[in-house]
């Protein structure tokens, strides 16, 4: 077990430097230039100049990655007109927002992981539960329930399915309050309010995909000859179904709950921007709009992160629920 | 294998079975009026090919069909009780204590991610819900023990896939017996294994079956397995019974054409390997759309000399000669044992 996870996190720490090579590569070797984004009016080129000398612009591409790398594990000095000492892990200075990367991020990541952790929690139980009743009621007008919803899911987009409940719940029935973040340790009970709509929404629509998948593999399973072998040992339907077929018919779909909430994690950019909200994804939109290259950096890696994060806890999962993973 | 058994009633008596499909293209007859009686200690072999009912029969003795789609007719009786009918919760609690199964291809019927140990004491426990854990673990080593897997402690807690074909087959074998059941059905047990493996599960089974007297079903369609182990034979062909006898009748003189074509399709290992090898001409029926009369009429060389009955006319088990020997074939009984034994002179082929 302990090497399955020491190989697995050196494999992951691979993938992360490659992405960050990548990354780096892409936004600091692109012909534009960075310095004349970050400041387009009243900027006389002798500032320009500067700006790129402090940047360390005019240094060799792989001294310049190198200086990011070191910043991001060790802390380094941007100089003055970037904040002075940057701590690690230092993600650079922000000419757009006038802070430091890591600041900004350290703002607005929190209220992602609010958004997606408890939404991923919501869809995940109520995808594989749906799923399960369905494939256990095949045929049944429970089942058939359960297929309407998650096409009705599956086809809906985000901002039609928040605009509506939005309407409902906040400007009609005024029975929560306007979506907000409020950070879960201040006020718990005003965090969940703030954002529930939020989750909902974004449940409706993933579960859709979950309740199908689960359900096929529900039904997959049933047919499978252990599943009538604990059958043929008298064991309960609840044992039977809930023990023998639920846990074979699980892993698949583990493998899309990482892919989806690694995903999610790097940004729900529509759902934010549907609920005003800033996380991380709107962060990441209007760094892009402005051409704030440092913070755009700075979301495309920890997006890679959790990518490869939720990569390593598929892994660790398969491992844990499959017995035969864990000889590879 | 073993002692004829005192007269007494049969443990598990089938009468007129009729297990039926529902499907989108018509209605399955998969099990078609079917009976038979097993005693404890021993052993009923079921013979045909796929398709032929014989896994639908063992399936629906332990009430496993979906009840939306199947329905099933006639008497299943049980240690006395009458299964057909039974509520579902009444006759789970009948499988895996008294009637328990082995299915063909241990791999995929034991679940891959729990381990053997735990799977066998699983079974162990829900019929004894006072048992602990600890009472069903010693039990689940020690049934490990008697179907010789070697140090049983330790295999208890791996998983399938670190067990052999033969280990695995043998596991499932002490997950069937783990309750002492009364009835075992064999589902082509080693139809998976290996020619030697196949030997050691078959010498097992009969080990066991003299231990615990156990009525045996062994289904399959390997008729040297069945010279080996079975008191009786049934031959079973598209949902139907086609000869019924003990093993010496139905093996040494077989008296349907069915029959006939099974056992010269049986390589012999003493003559020369093709010689005397002839299959069974055309494939066994759709048993949605049955040919009319005899189902086997279309593959059989002499159903021409019925003057028709075979085309028309289902034909019924019959007295085949020696007590107990029933046959159904519109064949006079004397010119079926004048073909056998010429075939037998031509072909070699009933051993």
């Amino acid at each position: 077990m302990a090497r399955f996870l020491v190989k697995r996190l050196l494999s992951a720490t691979l993938t992360l430097f490659a992405v960050s090579v990548l990354s780096f590569l892409m936004f600091f070797a692109l012909p534009r230039d960075p310095v004349s984004g970050m400041c387009p009016k009243n900027c006389n080129p002798e500032r320009l100049e500067r700006v790129r000398q402090e940047l360390g612009l005019r240094d060799p591409l792989v001294t310049q990655y190198a200086g990011y790398m070191k910043g991001i594990v060790t802390g380094r000095d941007l100089g003055s007109a970037q904040g002075g000492r940057c701590d690690a892990p230092c993600l650079g200075w922000s000419y757009v927002t006038n802070e430091a990367v890591s600041d900004t991020i350290a703002r607005v990541l929190p209220v992602t992981l609010s958004i997606v952790i408890p939404a991923a929690v919501l869809w995940l139980l109520l995808g594989v539960g749906l799923g399960m009743v369905s494939a256990l009621r095949r045929g049944t007008w429970l089942d058939r329930l359960a297929i309407g919803f998650s096409l009705t899911g599956a086809s809906l987009q985000l901002y039609f399915v928040g605009a509506v409940l939005l309407l409902v719940f906040v400007y009609h029935l005024r029975l929560l309050p306007v979506p907000s973040y409020t950070p879960l340790l201040d006020n718990p009970l005003k965090w969940a309010s703030g954002l529930v709509l939020a989750w909902v929404s974004l449940a409706f629509l993933f579960s859709a995909i979950y309740a199908r998948l689960s359900r096929a593999q529900m039904l997959e399973t049933l047919s499978e000859d252990f599943v009538r072998t604990a059958r043929a040992k008298g064991l309960t339907k609840p044992r039977v179904y809930g023990r023998h077929a639920l846990r074979a018919a699980i892993t698949p779909v583990v493998t899309i709950a990482g892919l989806d909430v690694g995903g999610a994690l790097g940004g729900t950019v529509i759902t934010e921007t549907t609920f005003g909200i800033q996380g991380l994804g709107r962060t990441a939109v209007d760094a892009v709009r402005a051409g704030d290259l440092p913070t755009i950096m700075a979301t495309v890696l920890i997006a890679a992160v959790f990518v490869v994060l939720a990569n390593v806890v598929v892994d660790l999962l398969y491992a844990a629920i499959d017995p035969r993973v864990r000889l590879r | 294998m073993g002692e004829p058994a005192p007269a007494s009633d049969p443990y598990l008596r089938v009468d007129d079975l009729r297990v039926r499909f529902d499907t989108a293209d018509g209605t399955v007859r998969a099990v078609d009026g079917v009976s038979f009686a097993v005693e404890r200690g021993r052993t009923l072999a079921v013979v045909g090919e796929s398709g032929s009912g014989k896994s639908v029969t063992s399936l629906a003795i332990l009430g496993l069909h979906d009840p939306r789609r199947t329905t099933v007719t006639g008497g299943i009786s049980v240690g006395g009780r009458q299964l057909v009918g039974l509520p579902e919760e009444d006759v789970r609690r009948l499988r895996g204590r008294d009637v328990a199964m082995i299915f063909q291809d241990p791999l995929s019927a034991l679940h891959p991610y729990y381990t053997v140990g735990r799977q066998i004491a699983e079974a162990y426990r829900v019929h004894h819900p006072r048992a602990g854990r600890r009472e069903a673990r010693r039990r689940a080593v020690d049934m490990l023990g008697r179907v010789g897997i070697p140090q049983p402690a330790r295999r208890y807690d791996q998983y399938p896939h670190e067990f052999s074909g033969g280990m695995r087959q043998r596991a499932m074998i002490a997950m069937a017996l783990v309750n002492d059941p009364a009835l075992l059905i064999a589902d082509e047990p080693t139809t998976a294994l290996d020619v030697t493996v196949q030997a050691q599960i078959l010498d097992l089974l009969a080990d066991l079956q003299a231990e615990f007297r156990s009525a045996i079903i062994l289904i399959t369609h390997d008729l040297g397995v069945v010279g080996q182990v079975a008191d009786e034979v049934l031959v079973m062909y598209a949902g139907r019974a086609v000869e019924h006898g003990s093993a010496e009748q139905v093996l040494r003189r077989p008296r349907h054409p069915y029959t006939w074509g099974l056992l010269s399709s049986v390589p012999s290992l003493h003559g020369d390997a093709d010689a005397d090898l002839v299959p069974i001409p055309g494939n066994p029926p759709s048993l949605i759309d049955l040919p009319p009369g005899c189902a086997f009429h279309p593959r059989c060389r002499y159903a021409d000399r019925t003057g028709g009955r075979s085309h028309a006319e289902v034909p019924a088990l019959a007295p085949a000669g020696e007590p107990g020997h029933l046959a159904a074939c519109h064949l006079p009984a004397d010119e079926r044992a004048r073909l056998h034994a010429e075939g037998v002179g031509r072909t070699g082929a009933a051993r």
